[in-house]
């Protein structure tokens, strides 16, 4: 039973079965409060799911991109549940679960997907993308660009010249983020390193001395 | 949820500001005190950058949680409760304990207890086996890179009240810039002290904040640094000026015992005032030599017992939040519900937060 944790634009939580069965899911959409609401997401999640704690075999983590402050709350929480429960941790970039989410849904309808870019709000007037092309043997989205910044203007034409039609994203579904980490588990691949997506450095200046007082 | 009320064993998560602290205390007695810090990180910036800071609790939160559990000789399964700082502190730091603390709880289903950063400095003292047991009330006085607070405890679960706080700079972060204007590297404490070493304490008179009689009304606690850095960049910009070699020496001993002299002053004034011959010392700036000196022989002429945990409890650390919780459930507190935030500005009287009803 696989735990889903992301952080990197609401709070989603979900409990979804190895075979990809969604047992419970569970988000709120608040950009901010994440760290209020997780707790209590995790509790309902588990009991919407009737599944005790003990019963988590693997935690898929949202790595991002997505707002710093937020995204380590989900990170933070799913290394915890992790250690607390001596289960791996899986690292799955955010929009991974998004992509999967819409490859499933055109494969049930029998329609093809042609290449396409999820793009989330990176504030500051940027967007965070990563651009897709179709499913892999092993059921998972084939990156065919790792995630990137762009200016909130500038997103249309950098996609066009990729060739990918926009998808623009307002939450991440954490239960195809557990079914993601469990296919890469099963067919032992890792999706993305431990590191957080922040996709930004820190935003500081190293100083330049200090400022005069007297006049 | 049942919990073990008698000498519970407690696991605290402190990410308020650049220490990532993991402390594990069995009643009153410390386990491990598991301490990373990001302070290297923020050298070059001269002072503590918040998101600098967060991304290291992230990375640091999982393997000091690891060497703390080995230190103590304990596992997971066998903790009673896990405790985690809501505040004060650096909103987005506090947030990575948060989340932490609270998937923790969850997954062991155990309960949590969110406490007060300032109060845990307080309860630092209890870990020190040997001392005496704490005895209220007591003032005590705070001094650190973040606060700088003055308090009369008269019962660590219950009854903490603030007497006066920085009203700009926390002591520490004075330090800091001050070592900064005199070309001296981050963090200032230990290098102002270095360079103090060797000069008069009485060379300059720098000025003490909120220290007039018309301050006494309003500000009677109360403290104020930005004054005084900048009385010391005006002297040092002087000296230059008129082309004399600026005396770091002077310069740092005069400055420290400036800020020294307020905050010894200001809490043996609270001590009599309040008629409480007890002085607790905490905070990460109480490793400064000059300052423990100076409030031990003030303290002793004025009457006043003064209490330091030993240095390793003074700074920021999970210890103390593990052994506020612990006091806490001794007391025969409930455990905190999971809906609470990261409190940058929580009020010292709120020692507990979210608790259960
Ligand atoms: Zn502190």
């Amino acid at each position: 039973m696989i735990l889903g944790i992301d952080t990197s634009l609401g709070t989603a939580v979900a409990v979804v079965e190895p075979d990809g069965v969604v047992r419970a899911e569970i988000s709120s959409p608040d950009p901010r409060g994440h760290a209020e609401v997780i707790g209590d997401l995790l509790v309902r999640v588990l009991a919407e799911a009737t599944v005790s704690p003990a019963e988590i075999t693997a935690v898929a983590a949202g790595m991002g991109p997505g707002p710093f402050t937020g995204l380590r709350v989900g990170i933070a929480a799913a290394r915890a549940f992790g250690t607390g429960r001596g289960v791996p941790v899986v690292p799955v970039p955010s929009h991974d679960a998004v992509a999967l989410a819409v490859l499933l849904r055109d494969a049930m309808a029998g329609a093809e997907t042609p290449r396409f870019a999820v793009a989330t709000d990176a504030r500051r007037r940027e967007f965070a993308y990563t651009i897709y092309d179709g499913m892999d043997d092993d059921g998972l989205p084939v990156r065919v660009a790792e995630p990137a910044l762009s200016a909130r203007d500038d997103l249309d034409a950098t996609l066009e010249v990729h060739g990918a039609r926009r998808l623009d994203a307002a939450e991440v579904p954490a239960g195809m983020l557990a079914l993601a980490a469990a296919r890469a588990q099963a067919a032992g691949r890792t999706l993305a390193t431990g590191d957080a997506l922040y996709l930004r450095s820190p935003d500081v200046a190293a100083p330049t001395g200090p400022k005069r007082v007297s006049a | 949820m049942h919990v073990n009320r008698t000498e519970p064993l407690v696991l605290g998560i402190e990410t308020s500001c650049d220490e990532t602290g993991i402390g594990i205390v069995r009643g009153r007695t410390l386990l491990s005190n598991t301490i990373a810090s990001s302070m290297d990180e923020h050298a070059r910036y001269g002072g503590v950058v918040p998101e600098v800071a967060a991304r290291a609790h992230l990375e640091a939160l999982q393997p000091s949680i690891d060497a703390a559990l080995a230190e103590a000789d304990v596992a997971l399964a066998d903790l009673d409760a896990v405790a985690v700082t809501s505040g004060p502190g650096l909103a987005g730091a506090l947030m990575v304990g948060v989340g932490a603390a609270k998937a923790l709880a969850v997954s062991l289903e155990r309960p949590l207890y969110a406490v007060n950063h300032l109060v845990g400095h307080i309860a630092a003292d209890i870990l020190d086996a040997d001392a005496p047991p704490l005895e209220y009330p007591t003032v005590a006085l705070l001094v650190s890179g973040g606060h700088t607070s003055l308090l009369l405890v008269r019962d660590l679960t219950g009854d903490v009240e603030l007497l006066g706080e920085t009203m700009d700079d926390a002591a520490g972060e004075a330090f800091d810039k001050v070592a900064r204007l005199l070309g001296l590297p981050y963090p200032g404490g230990p290098q102002i002290d270095r360079a103090a070493a060797s000069g008069d304490p009485d060379a300059i008179r720098f000025p003490r904040g909120l220290s007039r009689a018309s301050d006494m009304d309003k500000h009677r606690y109360d403290f104020s640094f930005s004054g005084l850095k900048t009385a010391v960049a005006r002297w040092v910009e002087q000296a230059e000026a008129d082309g004399a070699e600026v005396p770091v020496a002077d310069v740092a001993a005069s400055f420290r015992e400036a800020v020294v002299d307020v905050l010894v002053t200001k809490a043996l004034n609270a001590c009599r005032d309040h008629d409480v011959p007890r002085l607790l010392l905490g905070g990460g700036v109480i490793a400064n030599r000059r300052l423990r000196d100076v409030a031990l022989a003030r303290a002793a002429e004025a009457g006043v017992t003064v209490r330091i945990p030993p240095l390793s409890l003074c700074t920021d650390n999970g210890a103390m939040i593990a052994a506020l919780a612990s006091e806490l459930i001794m007391a025969g507190r409930p455990a905190s519900t999971l809906a609470f935030g990261a409190d940058s500005t929580l009020p010292v009287t709120e020692i507990q937060v979210a608790e259960a009803r």
